[in-house]
């Protein structure tokens, strides 16, 4: 085993010289590159965009929920005739842009902005990797990506609108035109978009899993992999076998719309006409849908919640505590993250003994949360606590975890969940736990290994402004809302004046909206503080937050390839910060114990010992290699 | 010109700003005092970890109780005690858990602030802690399941058999609700049937159907069981009364069903609340198209025998479109007559019962060449 890794890796180095010799022109380094550094810088921009455009939807329709008075017409020259003489939002528009948000944010930011930026950027550096096991699936992982971008994109401008029946789709909405005019060539469009995304998951997914199984440099087995591999490994895995089955749900779809097939119709009456569809059921798109829109949500969070780990335990200067604990719940969650999935389905008219069911498996999965949470409040318990943007905004995800995912608790019951099914309850439940959350893990990522990236440092002061201005808003933006979703106000409500029940709380809405104006504002600051410092940051250390794990050992401007010379090998585990003996307060994982007698632990002083004989084992085979 | 000025006004707040950050770094280099992790921003982080605690559970705090009658809606049904206490022990459970978890979460940052003479204290696990805290969540989660479960299998068991059955229909953007009339039994129904009038595409050859009625707004008997078979025409939709905290999707080919029972008349619910023009309502949480936020139905809960008088007053579909009498079997015209309270304006026709059977045979034959 130990052999076949140099051996794979040799090569590369061999492949990186030639690489630098010949082709390091515009198109083989920033687009059609397939060094993973360049292509998760490519995900990462891509991210950003759409997040952008993402949040400016949020804006809009946060326009007409807390000021449902004003007058629009200065959004006319983007929205066009969405826009009524009186200045009001269409209604059906209204729907487009939370269909769209939620899309948006769910797929194309927090799946391929997240795992693709730190799946393809951080594996090969932290298992010692010349680059993916595929540079070239890489490579294509984005481009499709990319071309799912394009076509969703399109579809925000076309006549009939893009796709309006909630980012779930559910059919029959989403596949009668005549329901909807979002229902026509939008959906058609969306429906193409995730195809190509999926493509673009599962390319990304096969390789994420093989380089990690395959190409881990000497000495880091599993049990020393850095707790965000786990979170890439356990989330590609997650993502390669629930994806599938979303395509498979659209596929349906596309028959059903186009094809004249029965999986999902039956019984339409609908403008004036009966369908001639019969014998179908809306519920199995349910199921299906949410085979993978369960697994989703694990699929946005593991990864934050896997450079949270990294992140918190870098700054709080000791290792992460129960890092067995921590991989044992992140298997628990993604191996329950599969059989909760009818939880969102408690009320669809699903056979109640399959909610039972259900039920009981939801609340089982907050056990392992739980206890990743009080993993995380023990690393942060008489730590040395340095406060980098990153890790502020780690402390901010764990607030959201916590806040959002107790929440869970009332959704996941059944009973309870009755009446707060599909209101603002639902809302403030999951924009924090997943949507918040994952995006904190994101910047927190961001503000880490932008070092790492680019070379250069972002500025510490106006990260700070970002995180507590974001902090902050993002609670003002969402807490109110739980006591909205009590009161029983529905979800995608275009207004609430038509009944007595909901009209009240304008006030809230209105401070609601304000503070997502003002959180979104906020996001500018980050902005200008990432491309500003892209360019004109000041230069980045080595290893600027002394931190253990083995990207840090590769050269600031590290080419395709990451180290020059060999990969350096590992010895230890990536938590050994603080320990006690040590000269400094972290001791890197290429770092042999036998180097560091004064700080091992008395099982540690055998390892040293092995390490001497098991280095002059392998020495030797790579002279029997070499001779073959 | 008025749009000009603003533009050039927002330019230069972006100028200055841009400025004081270019100032600022420059200092910090200068000074040489940025990349200390012990330095002043990390005192000040900590502190407004403290403020941020303080001034959140302020808020939320204050909401919670200053606004509770206002975020709370009164209760109207016998099974939404149960839901509603549930959801309370819920909350107080998960509110200790985010108290306690946010005073440690923002007082470690306090507390635990990098000084330069300290070092973390190397604590990588312990497994008593970690059986800690697995074994007690999952026990008060248990209890929480098996109470749910409880309440969820009671909400929905078999409804008992003398319920007052009702039929709620979703459609693009209303509600439309059907009772069986005298013989309680509810006509049966045909999508293909639908046209502007007969908007339930009921079946006029199913002698049930003739008494149903159709009225205006739906009324309850307080104290008695309610079933609600559910459907959709066109889209899902989904029936909820946020006061009787019932929830269930409208799915066009199939029935969903939700029974309960009211507690409160509506005139009792108006004294309560104190507010005089107090309905209850039924509104649609699945997204359903444009007028989704519209699709409003009034109900009204009145004393048992107040509900039958009012049952008693209307008049049945078939009744209201007369013409549709031209539709029901020739055998049935006199039933249906009989049982809509149509005046028969003539003498019905005699129809001997041969050709009727004929009729059957033929329409059986005609479905088995269908079938074919």
């Amino acid at each position: 085993m130990a052999t076949a890794d140099i051996h794979i890796g040799e090569d590369a180095s061999h492949h990186d010289e030639h690489d630098h010799a010949h082709d390091d022109n515009f198109f083989s380094k920033y687009l059609f590159s397939t060094d993973h550094k360049m292509i998760a810088k490519q995900f990462l921009v891509t991210g950003i965009f759409w997040a952008l455009i993402g949040g400016s939807l949020s804006v809009i329709f946060r326009l007409q929920l807390g000021f449902p008075d004003m007058d629009l017409s200065f959004l006319k020259p983007i929205l066009g005739s969405w826009i009524d003489t009186q200045g009001k939002i269409d209604p059906e528009f209204y729907l487009a842009l939370v269909t769209m948000h939620g899309t948006i944010m769910v797929f194309f930011v927090l799946t391929a902005g997240l795992s693709g930026t730190f799946s393809n950027f951080l594996i090969p550096l932290q298992i010692g990797a010349r680059d993916m096991a595929s540079g070239f699936m890489n490579m294509l992982s984005y481009w499709f990506f990319f071309l799912s971008s394009v076509i969703m994109f399109v579809s925000l401008f076309i006549e009939t609108g893009p796709a309006s029946g909630g980012w779930v789709i559910y059919p029959p909405l989403s596949a009668l035109p005549k329901a909807m005019s979002g229902s026509g060539l939008g959906m058609t469009l969306w429906l193409v978009a995730m195809v190509f995304f999926i493509v673009s998951t599962l390319l990304g997914g096969v390789n994420y899993v093989s380089t990690i199984i395959n190409m881990r440099t000497k000495g880091m087995s599993f049990t020393r992999l850095p707790l965000t591999i786990w979170a890439f490994f356990l989330t590609a895995i997650i993502g390669l076998l629930s994806f599938p089955v979303l395509f498979a749900a659209a596929l349906l779809l596309v028959f059903d719309r186009s094809f004249g097939t029965s999986f999902y119709l039956s019984d339409i009456y609908i403008a004036g006409e009966a369908l001639p569809n019969q014998g179908g059921s809306p519920i199995l798109f349910q199921h299906l849908f949410w085979f993978l829109g369960h697994p989703e949500v694990y699929i946005v969070l593991l990864p934050a919640l896997g450079l949270t780990s990294e992140i918190i335990s870098t700054n709080s200067r000791k290792p992460i505590f129960g890092y067995k604990a921590m991989i044992g719940s992140m298997l628990g969650i993604a191996f329950l993250s599969f059989i909760v999935w009818a939880h969102h389905m408690f009320v669809t008219g699903m056979n109640p003994f399959l909610g039972s069911i259900f039920m009981l498996l939801t609340l089982i999965i907050a056990v392992p949360s739980a206890v990743k949470v009080f993993n995380y409040l023990t690393t942060l318990w008489r730590g040395n606590l340095v406060f980098t943007p990153a890790m502020l905004f780690s402390i901010g995800l764990v607030s959201f975890f916590i806040s959002g995912g107790l929440t869970g608790l009332h959704l996941g019951n059944a009973a309870v969940d009755i009446q707060l099914h599909d209101t603002y309850f639902v809302v403030a439940h999951f924009h924090l736990v997943m949507g918040s959350a994952a995006f904190f893990g994101m910047l927190a990522g961001v503000y880490h290994w932008f070092p790492k990236m680019y070379g250069r440092m972002m500025d510490a002061k106006l990260g700070y402004v970002h995180f507590w201005l974001t902090f902050i808003g993002v609670y003002m933006v969402f807490f109110p809302m739980h006591y909205i979703g009590i009161a029983g106000f529905p979800r995608r409500y275009y207004s609430f004046t038509n009944f007595d029940t909901f009209n009240s709380f304008t006030d809230l809405n209105t401070f609601v909206s304000i503070a997502a104006i003002v959180t979104f504002s906020a996001q500018f600051v980050f902005l200008f503080n990432f491309f500003y410092s892209i360019w004109r940051g000041r230069k980045a250390p080595q290893n600027p937050w002394n931190s253990n794990t083995l990207e840090w050992t590769a050269p600031v401007d590290a080419g395709h390839g990451n180290w020059p010379g060999e990969i350096p090998t590992v010895y230890r585990w990536p938590y050994d910060y603080g320990k006690p003996g040590a000269e400094d307060d972290f001791i890197p994982q290429h770092i042999p114990y036998s180097a560091t007698p004064e700080s091992n632990l008395p099982i540690e002083n055998e390892m040293a010992k092995e390490e001497n004989l098991t280095e002059t084992g392998q020495e030797g085979a790579i002279q029997v290699d070499e001779t073959k | 010109m008025f749009q000009f000025v603003i533009g050039l006004g927002v330019a230069l707040v972006l100028i200055i700003l841009f400025l004081v950050f270019r100032i600022g770094t420059l200092l910090s280099i200068v000074k040489g005092s940025s990349d200390e992790p012990g330095g002043k921003s990390n005192k000040i982080n900590a502190i407004l970890f403290l403020l941020s605690l303080f001034g959140l559970f302020g808020l939320f705090f204050w909401y919670s109780f200053a606004y509770f009658d206002e975020y709370t809606l009164p209760l109207a049904s016998v099974h939404g005690a149960e839901t509603d206490w549930l959801f309370w022990v819920t909350t107080a459970i998960t509110g200790v858990v985010f108290v306690i978890t946010h005073i440690l979460l923002f007082v470690f940052p306090f507390k635990y602030r990098y000084k330069k003479e300290n070092r973390a204290h190397f604590f990588p696990d312990n497994n008593k802690l970690e059986l800690l805290w697995t074994v007690i969540p999952a026990l008060v989660l248990t209890a929480l399941i098996f109470k749910g479960l409880l309440v969820w299998n009671d909400i929905t068991a078999k409804a008992p058999e003398d319920a007052e059955v009702i039929e709620m229909m979703g459609y693009q953007f209303a509600w439309k609700a059907r009772y069986p009339g005298a013989d309680n039994e509810l006509g049966s129904f045909d999508y293909q049937n639908i046209d502007a009038t007969n908007e339930f595409g009921l079946n006029l050859d199913d002698q049930n159907m003739f008494d149903d009625f159709v009225p205006r707004e739906v009324h309850l008997p307080k104290g008695h069981p309610v079933l609600f078979k559910i459907r959709a025409r066109d889209v899902i939709h989904s029936v909820f009364a946020p006061h009787f905290r019932l929830k269930m999707d409208a799915v066009p080919g199939m029935y969903t069903q939700f029974h309960f029972v009211p507690t409160k008349t509506t005139a009792e619910m108006r004294e309560e609340t104190g507010n005089p023009e107090f309905n209850y309502e039924i509104a649609c949480t699945e997204i359903c198209g444009r007028g989704h936020f519209a699709m409003r139905m009034l109900v009204v809960v009145d004393e048992p025998e107040d509900y039958e008088k009012w049952k008693k007053e209307q008049t049945a579909w078939l009744n209201q479109n007369a013409d549709y009498l031209d539709m029901v079997p020739d055998n049935l015209k006199e039933a249906a007559r009989v049982k809509a309270g149509i005046a028969s304006s003539e003498t019905p026709a005699p129809t001997p019962v041969e050709v009727v059977v004929e009729e059957t045979e033929n329409e059986e034959l005609n479905e088995a060449d269908a079938s074919l």
